[in-house]
């Protein structure tokens, strides 16, 4: 898509709908559509700057039980195992900053904006940032079906800014947002 | 004609209370053409300004900003901002925002106008 905010509204119901269609409740299908339009709308207002005819790719992955790499085939993307949760994609090329800079805000301080980070990690299970090579961010979204679905959890954050990733638990405090 | 990232916002003065009802979902496309319906009403109000958000089925974290801008300088103007109506899932994102405890938030317009 581009970067143009009247995308979000299908973006939405489309994430919204494929999450359904694998078990996700009402509340948790608005929760990842929620997530998924703070992400997009944070690369089109921070990444690209509010420009309208950007790219921006977003892939949708169902995960099952099984190792699930989006990158190679999995027996749950042909619908012949249990969906144990749902994986998104998001990737721009846009301006790269260091995916630990990207923390939600203080949320007592009050004040319009810088939200949107903050409400991606509440609602799902895993966010990484990571730098594409050579231009742009990735953004990894995952949200597991079952135990935790409606509930807002504790997030894993994982924060790889160079090599092996590193798993880091809700990053909160100032820092940019992105 | 209307833009095609314009939301439907009415507004209508009932005794001291002046009431901004917007129309539909309210995101990143959207808040600014509501920023600009709240800007003008706090422009024109002096007592209570109500946020009606009852056709409100969907807003992300720009029209929670917008309305945070709202609240802000309607404390400046000594103006009792109120949002009413909120749908669950608009209510969910003030709640993970923490801003369900900041701002006034009432159930109907009719508590809106009372407290």
């Amino acid at each position: 898509m581009l970067s143009n905010p009247l995308y979000l509204c299908g973006a939405r119901e489309l994430v919204s709908s494929v999450a359904k269609r694998l078990g996700f409740s009402n509340e948790a299908c608005c929760q990842i559509s929620l997530a998924v339009d703070e992400a997009l709308a944070n690369v089109m207002r921070h990444g690209y700057k509010k420009a309208c005819d950007q790219p921006i790719w977003m892939s949708i992955w169902p995960c099952c039980d099984q190792a699930c790499d989006p990158a190679e085939a999995c027996s749950c993307q042909d619908g012949q195992a249990e969906y144990t949760g749902i994986r998104i994609v998001i990737e721009d090329e846009a301006d790269q900053v260091d995916p630990c800079e990207i923390c939600s805000r203080d949320l007592d301080d009050v004040r319009p904006g810088g939200l949107g980070v903050h409400i991606i990690k509440e609602v799902m299970d895993q966010v990484v940032y990571e730098k594409r090579e050579g231009v742009g961010m990735k953004l990894t979204l995952f949200k597991q079906l079952g135990i935790k679905d409606d509930t807002v959890s504790e997030t894993q954050v994982h924060c790889p800014p160079r090599g092996t990733p590193r798993s880091v638990k809700d990053q909160s405090g100032k820092g940019s947002n992105a | 004609m209307r833009e095609e990232n314009d939301i439907q916002v009415s507004i209508e003065q009932i005794d001291e209370a002046l009431i901004v009802t917007p129309v539909g979902d309210v995101d990143l496309s959207r808040s600014p053409c509501l920023r600009q319906a709240l800007k003008k009403s706090l422009s024109d109000v002096t007592g209570r300004l109500i946020v009606d958000l009852t056709d409100v089925p969907y807003m992300d974290s720009s029209g929670v900003a917008t309305l945070v801008e709202a609240m802000q300088l309607a404390r400046r103007n000594s103006v009792k901002l109120v949002l009413c109506g909120m749908q669950d899932q608009v209510r969910s994102i003030f709640e993970i925002a923490r801003l369900d405890r900041v701002f006034s938030i009432v159930p109907s317009r009719e508590d809106a106008t009372q407290v």
